[in-house]
C-alpha cells in the first residue's frame, strides 16, 4: 500500500539511494520505511504537512539527526553507492551541504563566513578566489563585494540566507539539502533563490523541504510527497501536480488538508 | 459599596507603589552614600605619595600603599591564571556536553561553592599553601582567591554559551565541523563578550576579598619581590589601618577603599560599555 509508484530516472544517474529506511526519536518513530532515488542535478521537492517528518528524512541524508540524543536510524542510505552511516561524518558533510530554514550566519564577516568550510576542512589554497567563486555562484557577489569585511548580521534576510548557500557551496558539495529555506523570507527574495537553485543544477543535485506547494511546482524536477513519516508519492513535479495517483497527494495539493 | 472597595483599592495601590519606591530608593542611596563617604573620607588622603610611596613607620604620617596596590593587581593575576582557565572549561562543559544528572551535580556543587564562606576558604588555602611550607606567600593568597573566581565563571559561561543559538552550532557542524571545532571557532566567539564581562565581573568581586587574604598572602609593609613571600594588599591594609589608633592610618584606609570601590566600579562599567557595544552590532 505504500510502496511508490515507478519513476524513470532516463537520463539522470541516481546520487542518494535510500532503501527501507525508519528514523526514531527514543520510542517514537518519525520515519516509516522510506524508499526514495534522488536523481543527480536535480532539484528534489519534499512536500507534506507540518510533522510528516520530512524535516527529519531530510537531516538523515547529512546526519544531522547523530546529535539528536537517542535518535536511531535503520535502513540503507546509498550515495553515489555508499552507505553513509559508514561514512566519516566529516566527509559526508562536506560532500553533502546543508540550508537552514532560518539564515545562520556566523558573527563573523561576510568573508570568514564564506572561508568557514574551507579553512575546517584544512584548504590550502587561496582563499580569495574560492570566496569571490562561492558568493558568485549564490548570486551575492554583486551585493557585497565592497563589503567583505563587514559583519555577516549587517545583511538583510535574504542575503543572509544566500550567504549560508555561499558558505554551504564554498566547499563544493556534490548534494545541497535546503530545509525550507524560503520560509522567512519575502516573495521577491525567495524568487531569487529559486533562480539560483535552477543555476546550481549544473553542479549540484538539491534536495529541498517546503511547505510551499508553488514553490515545489516552481522550482523542483522530482517532487516527494509524505504523510505521518510515510512517502505516499514520488514522481515527476509536472506529473504529481497535475495527475496525483494516490487520493491523499490529491486532498492535500488541492489544499483539502495541510 | 464599590465605591469604598475603589477607595480601598486606590489606597492600597498607592501604598504599595510608595513602599516599593521608598525600598528602590534605599538600595540606590546605599551605594551613593558608601560612595559619598568614602569620597569624603578617603579622597583628602589621596594624593601622588599614596599612589608611590611605601608604607611609613608607625608614628610617621604620611606614606603610602604602592605595595598594596601592586600587590592587589599580582593576587588578582594569580586568581585569574589559576580560577579564570578552570571555570571556563568547566562552563564549556556544563553547557556543551555534560549529561543530564552529571550536569546537576556539577552544577549544584559550584551553586554551594559559590556559598562557601570566604574564611572558610581561607583556611583550606591555608592548610593546602601555607602549612605545608611553612610561610605565608603570594601563591597561596592567589591559590585562594582563584578558587573563589571558579564557580562565577563557570556559571556566566554555562549561561551565555546556552545563550547562542543552536542554529549556530547546525550550521558549523553541516559544513563538517567536530563538535570541539565548532565550539572553538564559532560557539565561544559568539558568547565571547558575556563570558569575558563574567569573568571581569568574578575577579572584581575577589579584589574586595580579605578574610581569605588574612592568613594566606598575609601582608608585608614592604615590597614584595617574587611569588613567595607574604604580600600587602588593599583589603587587608583597610583591615590593618582602620583598626588602628592612629588618625593618619583611619584617613588612609578610606583611600584605600575609595581607590578599591573605584576599581570594582570601573571593571563594572567597562563590561557594560563593552557588552553594549557588541550588542549593538549583533541585533543589526
Amino acid at each position: 500500500m505504500e510502496t511508490t509508484p515507478a519513476v524513470s530516472h532516463k537520463e539522470a544517474p541516481v546520487r542518494f539511494s535510500i532503501s527501507n529506511l525508519n528514523f526514531f526519536y527514543g520510542a517514537k518513530q518519525a520515519v516509516f520505511n522510506l524508499n526514495l532515488k534522488i536523481p543527480a542535478n536535480k532539484v528534489t521537492a519534499l512536500i507534506g504537512p507540518s510533522g510528516c517528518g520530512k524535516s527529519t528524512f531530510l537531516r538523515t541524508l547529512n546526519r544531522m539527526n547523530d546529535t539528536i540524543r537517542h535518535s536511531r536510524v535503520q535502513g540503507d542510505i546509498l550515495l553515489d553507492g555508499h552507505d553513509i552511516l559508514q561514512m566519516d561524518v566529516v566527509k559526508l558533510r562536506r560532500r553533502v551541504g546543508m540550508v537552514f530554514q532560518r539564515p545562520n550566519p556566523f558573527p563573523k564577516s561576510i568573508y570568514d563566513n564564506v572561508a568557514y568550510g574551507l579553512r575546517i576542512n584544512g584548504y590550502s589554497g587561496r582563499l580569495d578566489d574560492l570566496v569571490e567563486k562561492s558568493l558568485k555562484r549564490a548570486a551575492l557577489w554583486e551585493e557585497v563585494k565592497d563589503a567583505l569585511h563587514k559583519s555577516a548580521f549587517a545583511l538583510s534576510g535574504g542575503q543572509q540566507q544566500r550567504l549560508c548557500i555561499a558558505r554551504a557551496l564554498a566547499v563544493d558539495p556534490e548534494v545541497l539539502l535546503l530545509d525550507e529555506p524560503c520560509s522567512a523570507l519575502d516573495p521577491v527574495t525567495t524568487a531569487k533563490i529559486e533562480e539560483l537553485m535552477f543555476h546550481l543544477k549544473d553542479s549540484c543535485t538539491m534536495a529541498i523541504v517546503t511547505h510551499n506547494m508553488q514553490q515545489a511546482a516552481r522550482a523542483s524536477d522530482f517532487t516527494a510527497f509524505m504523510l505521518d513519516g510515510k512517502l505516499i508519492e514520488h514522481n515527476e513535479t509536472s506529473k504529481l501536480f497535475t495527475t496525483p495517483q494516490d487520493p491523499r497527494t490529491e486532498a492535500y495539493i488541492t489544499g483539502r488538508f495541510g | 459599596m464599590s465605591q469604598v472597595r475603589l477607595m480601598w483599592r486606590k489606597s492600597l495601590n498607592a501604598v504599595m507603589l510608595t513602599l516599593t519606591g521608598v525600598a528602590a530608593f534605599g538600595v540606590v542611596s546605599i551605594l551613593f552614600l558608601i560612595l559619598g563617604y568614602l569620597i569624603w573620607n578617603g579622597g583628602r588622603s589621596l594624593n601622588w605619595d599614596f599612589f608611590t610611596q611605601l608604607p611609613k613607620p608607625v608614628g610617621e604620617s604620611g606614606g603610602g600603599m604602592a605595595n598594596a596596590i601592586v600587590g592587589s593587581l599580582k593576587l588578582l593575576l594569580l586568581a585569574a591564571l589559576i580560577g579564570l582557565p578552570v571555570g571556563l572549561i568547566a562552563g564549556v562543559y556544563l553547557a556543551e556536553f555534560g549529561g543530564r544528572t552529571f550536569s546537576f551535580v556539577i552544577r549544584y556543587t559550584t551553586d554551594l561553592l559559590n556559598g562557601v564562606p570566604s574564611i572558610v576558604i581561607g583556611i583550606f588555602a591555608y592548610s593546602l599553601a601555607v602549612l605545608p611550607v611553612k610561610h605565608f606567600s603570594t601563591l597561596a593568597g592567589g591559590f585562594a582567591l582563584g578558587m573563589m573566581v571558579v564557580p562565577i565563571t563557570v556559571r556566566a559561561t554555562e549561561e551565555f554559551l546556552r545563550a547562542v543559538p543552536g542554529s549556530l552550532r547546525e550550521g558549523a557542524m553541516a559544513l563538517g565541523a567536530s563538535k570541539w571545532r565548532t565550539i572553538a571557532t564559532v560557539v565561544l566567539p559568539a558568547a565571547s563578550g558575556g563570558i569575558i564581562t563574567g569573568m571581569l565581573l568574578s575577579l572584581a568581586r575577589v579584589a574586595g576579598e580579605t578574610a581569605p587574604l588574612l592568613f594566606t598572602a598575609f601582608s608585608n609593609r614592604f615590597w614584595s619581590p617574587g611569588w613567595n613571600q607574604p604580600i600587602a594588599s588593599l583589603p587587608v591594609m583597610i583591615y590593618t589601618y582602620a583598626i588602628a589608633p592612629y588618625d593618619d592610618w583611619h584617613r588612609q584606609a578610606w583611600a584605600a577603599g575609595l581607590i578599591l570601590l573605584s576599581l570594582v566600579l570601573l571593571a563594572n562599567l567597562g563590561c557594560r560599555l563593552v557588552l553594549s557595544g557588541r550588542g549593538a552590532t549583533r541585533s543589526n
